[in-house]
């Protein structure tokens, strides 16, 4: 048996932050991770580094993770293909644009500048490319995107070169804990202590909650992207739309990526997600009506990852509610990827210093228990 | 045989949808739609034939027939029982999806269109190994096989000093082809390793008594006969600036420059396993032909229920047995859609066992003498690996090695490898192996890209308009 | 080069490439048709520019992409040539792109 001060179990990109930010403050970490780092939803989502139209809880927490991410390479050593081009909500309509000033109006009122209203000239000199129709849109100027598992890895390698031992391939058959030490048994058998565990393991981090006696309403999901032949370069922000779901961005490279959270199938007991075309051919259609260019462009791949979504749409983020030395990250809904950084970083004062000054009670494990509305 | 003419003339579902129209889907279509299933017949090319019967019923040497040899005509047996057959034909189309629960997407001249199948056979056919060498993407290097089938589709050969060069029984067939064609190479360099010798001489009784024995030794004394033949070849290298000019080789430890304008490679053919990858069938490490194969039964039915694999794309067996393989797929759907009564299945393929299995025998020997040697499967240094995105040997060992890369799929994200427009169907085998080389481990423990739908590139106004029904079309149009 | 053999007959019809005209025979493929035309090499990378000829000719290696009528990275060696046929190189980075 072997033991460490904390033990992380899943390498998404939460779990690696974890790991990273802890060894940071010089904590002895062991991640388990039963596929390879960034298998899932952290390797495979569209890497967009967005604080635009989150949820308001969401909002400090995705502000202060912007701030990681301009200085990434100061933190893991690697770029993780990190550019800030901006990213917009496209507008397609008058109503649309009353929508956009509504909610740049809720987002002030929190207390946040970074949404801002764009005309129709605006939005064609910063997507030339958009279709006549688009009226203009919602910026936040400071976005971009990443290269989703380039940045798993570089945590994970930056976690380990700072001393945490990284088990992959191997899963985590079950946790318990007694006289204040956590016991984790491996698929190999083997066996991990330690006082402390981040269950950050992504669409199955419900099982460990609910062995520990607090069941959460996680669903295992599977968004699907597509990927297209490279094009001349005819976009540099990352877009979205007002009334559609879209993630769709211009790589330096050519190629282009079509996102938006539509769903294939997941199937988290086999470990498998497969593509759903036919739930593609709306993404498709988004993207054929907000740039006419894209209608003869190849889609080379399509793909889907494993993530889990809470009933509310927001992450689990802080101390089990039933029990010491276990704190949750995980259920981040489609949208964790920005967060990663910013989430590790408080986990480690959680675990180090006992507290935060961000606000994570929206978060909380607790507001799913028994009598409480989801 | 109905030939479609267009993706909107296909019915809606089929009992079995055959993919692939060379010698195991041929035959399997013909045999399932002869015993009362509702058939559909897709392929890639303009006519039947596959590869290796490749355009049997359009050639231009149908008036020499003797310059593709009596085992390619047998081809046209084949592809006239499927034409007399009920089967339903659509050439020329794109199968750019096979769900697990069989839902099959396609297309044909721009069309897309989704269609069930209670059960699908997939006769992929084989590929030919990759052949990474330094300077093989320039322009003048082609593989063997690529000149075969100019000869086949056109009638054309290559003209000025061509050099043929690798291994195995087609690089012989391909020599003697050109030979009969009165069309001379300036050498053939031949890559087989002089040790595989005495692993193939274990397997030399049943060679013997196979029926590959008599047609080797004669395409062989041919082609020696007019073709000066350099034997142990360990190093090979397209040179040139921008164009093929040369071609250097080691032999017997010696380098020697040959001037070139056609090289031509070949080191034999792997499984096309793609499709079958992407539907979620399991596949398999064989570590005796050097490729993956989708784990399948003597039925050819793969870990997905309802989808079966025939022919090379199962393993290669060489066309004769793809078709008795693709016969064997056709008794297990038809047996599995209800149409054969009690055990006639096994019944009627007792005898195709029986001439497989003299196929079969011959097999191992083959296997063992052409096992490309490691040298020409991985790539290293400046030699591209992956040709879509110019990824070399040296950058896959770099990433095992600084950044922790352990299989093909985590090297997508670092060096695109494999996410070219190709989707890593032609790199995939030099980057499992060259991962694997560097890490010291069997591919089996590296693994193969993961593939998903589409396996072909798809426009994206045919994704776009794929659920559409034919109201919503029209409004488009109008609009 | 590549040459027809000599008493290869076939229905001949015309083509165009980069605008030039050219002959095939009916059957042939794009990617057959412009070897046999002498031009080898059908684009150019888009990653370093380097240029590339058909190779596989059977759909499996995506070398011999060339724009034809006017849709751009077809493969070449599976798509019929038909009279009149409008195909165009991929040569020149940047070349088959935006607006096509």
């Amino acid at each position: 048996m072997t033991g460490a001060d904390v033990l992380v179990i899943g390498g998404g990109l939460h779990g690696c932050s974890a790991a990273l930010h802890l060894a940071l403050k010089g904590v002895a970490v062991t991640l388990v991770e039963k596929d390879y780092v960034g298998r899932h939803a952290s390797g495979v989502n569209a890497g967009g580094v967005r604080r635009l139209g989150r949820a308001l809880p969401e909002i400090p927490l995705s502000v202060a993770s912007m701030e990681l991410w301009r200085r990434i390479e100061e933190l893991t050593d690697d770029d993780c293909g990190f550019e800030s081009h901006g990213q917009i909500k496209i507008a397609e309509s008058e109503e649309d644009l009353a929508k956009c000033r509504a909610r740049r109006a809720a987002v002030m009122e929190a207390g946040f500048a970074h949404e801002e209203i764009i005309g129709q000239d605006e939005l064609r000199a910063l997507a030339p490319a958009v279709s006549d129709h688009c009226v203009g849109g919602l910026i936040s100027r400071g976005d971009g995107a990443a290269l989703p598992f380039r940045t798993v890895q570089a945590f994970r390698n930056k976690a380990a070169r700072l001393g945490t031992r990284i088990i992959e391939g191997v899963a985590v058959r079950g946790v318990a804990r007694s006289g204040g030490i956590w016991t984790a048994t491996l698929a190999d058998g083997r066996r991990l202590q330690a006082p402390v565990v981040v269950n950050s393991a992504g669409a199955w981090a419900d099982r460990f909650a609910a062995a520990v006696g607090e069941p959460v309403p996680l669903e295992a999901v599977a968004p699907m992207l597509m990927i297209t032949e490279r094009r001349a370069p005819f976009l540099t922000p990352v877009v979205g739309a007002m009334s559609r779901t879209l993630s769709f961005k211009q790589f330096p490279n050519g190629t282009t990526l079509i996102g938006g959270g539509y769903l294939g199938r997941a199937d988290p007991d086999r470990n498998v997600a497969a593509v759903d075309v036919r739930a593609l051919a709306e993404n498709a259609r988004t993207v054929r009506d907000l740039f006419p260019v894209m209608r003869d462009a190849q889609i080379v791949r399509a793909w889907a990852g494993i993530e889990a979504r809470t009933p509310d749409g927001l992450p689990v983020i802080g101390p089990s509610a039933t029990e010491p030395g276990l704190l949750h990250s995980f259920g981040y809904s489609l949208h964790g990827f920005q967060l990663g950084p910013i989430v590790g970083s408080l986990l480690a004062e959680l675990i180090v210093h006992g507290r935060t000054n961000l606000p994570i009670e929206p978060f909380s494990i607790a507001r799913f228990a028994a009598g409480r509305p989801a | 045989m109905i030939e479609l003419g267009q993706v909107a003339h296909l019915d809606a579902s089929y009992d079995l949808v055959v993919i692939g129209a060379g010698p195991a889907g041929l035959a399997c279509a013909a045999q399932a739609s002869a015993g009362g299933a509702r058939t559909l017949l897709v392929d890639e090319n303009a006519a039947p034939g596959g590869q290796i019967y490749r355009s049997v019923g359009a050639t231009p040497l149908r008036a020499r027939r003797d310059i593709l040899g009596a085992d390619y005509w047998t081809g046209e047996e084949l592809a006239s029982s499927f034409a007399a057959s009920g089967a339903a034909y659509l050439a020329g189309a794109t199968v750019w999806q096979v769900s697990p629960e069989r839902e099959i997407g396609l297309s044909k001249d721009g069309s897309a269109r989704l269609i069930d199948a209670r059960h699908v056979v997939m006769a992929t056919g084989a590929l030919e190994r990759p052949f990474p060498i330094p300077g093989w993407t320039q322009p003048g290097v082609m593989t063997a096989g690529a000149a075969q089938i100019l000869l086949k589709t056109a009638g054309a050969t290559a003209t000025g000093r061509v050099v043929l060069a690798g291994s195995g029984p087609l690089l012989w067939l391909i020599a003697a082809q050109s030979l009969a064609a009165g069309r001379s190479f300036s050498a053939i360099l031949d890559t087989t390793p002089k040790a595989n010798w005495t692993a193939a001489l274990a397997h030399l009784p049943s060679f013997l008594a196979s029926p590959y024995l008599a047609k080797g030794l004669k395409l062989l004394r041919r082609v020696r006969r007019e073709i000066a033949v350099v034997s142990g070849v360990t190093a090979l290298e397209a040179e040139g600036d921008g164009r093929l000019e040369r071609v250097r080789y080691v032999a017997g430890g010696e380098t020697r420059t040959i001037g070139a304008d056609h090289l031509f490679l070949h080191q034999g053919v792997t499984p096309n396993v793609n499709m079958a990858s992407a539907a979620g069938c399991e596949l398999v490490w064989d570590d005796l032909q050097l490729c993956w194969r989708p784990k399948a039964d003597a039925w050819g039915r793969t870990s997905v229920p309802g989808i079966a694999v025939a022919g090379d794309g199962a393993g290669i067996a060489g066309a004769e047995a793809a078709a008795l393989r693709g016969s064997l797929a056709a008794l297990d759907a038809l047996d599995a859609l209800g149409l054969l009564p009690g055990d006639e299945k096994t019944r009627r393929a007792a005898p195709l066992r029986k001439t497989l299995a003299r196929y079969d025998r011959g097999r191992g020997f083959l296997d063992a003498l052409y096992r490309p040697a490691k040298s020409f499967r991985t790539a290293d240094g400046d030699t591209i690996a992956c040709r879509c995105e110019e990824v070399t040997g040296g950058q896959i060992r770099a990433a095992v090695a600084d950044l922790h890369v352990a299989g093909p799929n985590q090297l997508k994200s670092f060096l695109r490898c494999g996410m070219g427009p190709c989707q890593g169907r032609l790199c995939g085998l030099t980057v499992s192996e060259t991962i694997a080389d560097a890490r010291g481990v069997s591919p089996a423990d590296v693994g193969y890209y993961r593939l998903r739908s589409p396996v072909k590139p798809i426009t994206l106004a045919e994704i776009a308009t794929l659920d559409q029904t034919e109201a919503d079309v029209k409004a488009v149009a109008r609009g | 080069m590549f040459q027809r053999l000599p008493d290869i007959r076939g229905d001949a019809l015309s083509f165009t490439i980069d605008g030039k005209a050219a002959q095939a025979r009916a059957g042939e493929t794009v990617a057959s048709a412009l070897l046999l035309a002498g031009v080898e090499t059908c684009r150019t990378t888009p990653v370093s520019g380097a240029p590339r000829a058909p190779y596989c000719l059977m759909g499996v290696c995506f070398e011999c992409l060339v724009t034809i009528d006017g849709r751009g990275n077809q493969q070449g060696c599976l798509v019929t040539v038909q009279d009149g046929m409008r195909v165009e190189t991929q040569i020149g980075r940047g070349k088959r792109e935006l607006g096509r």
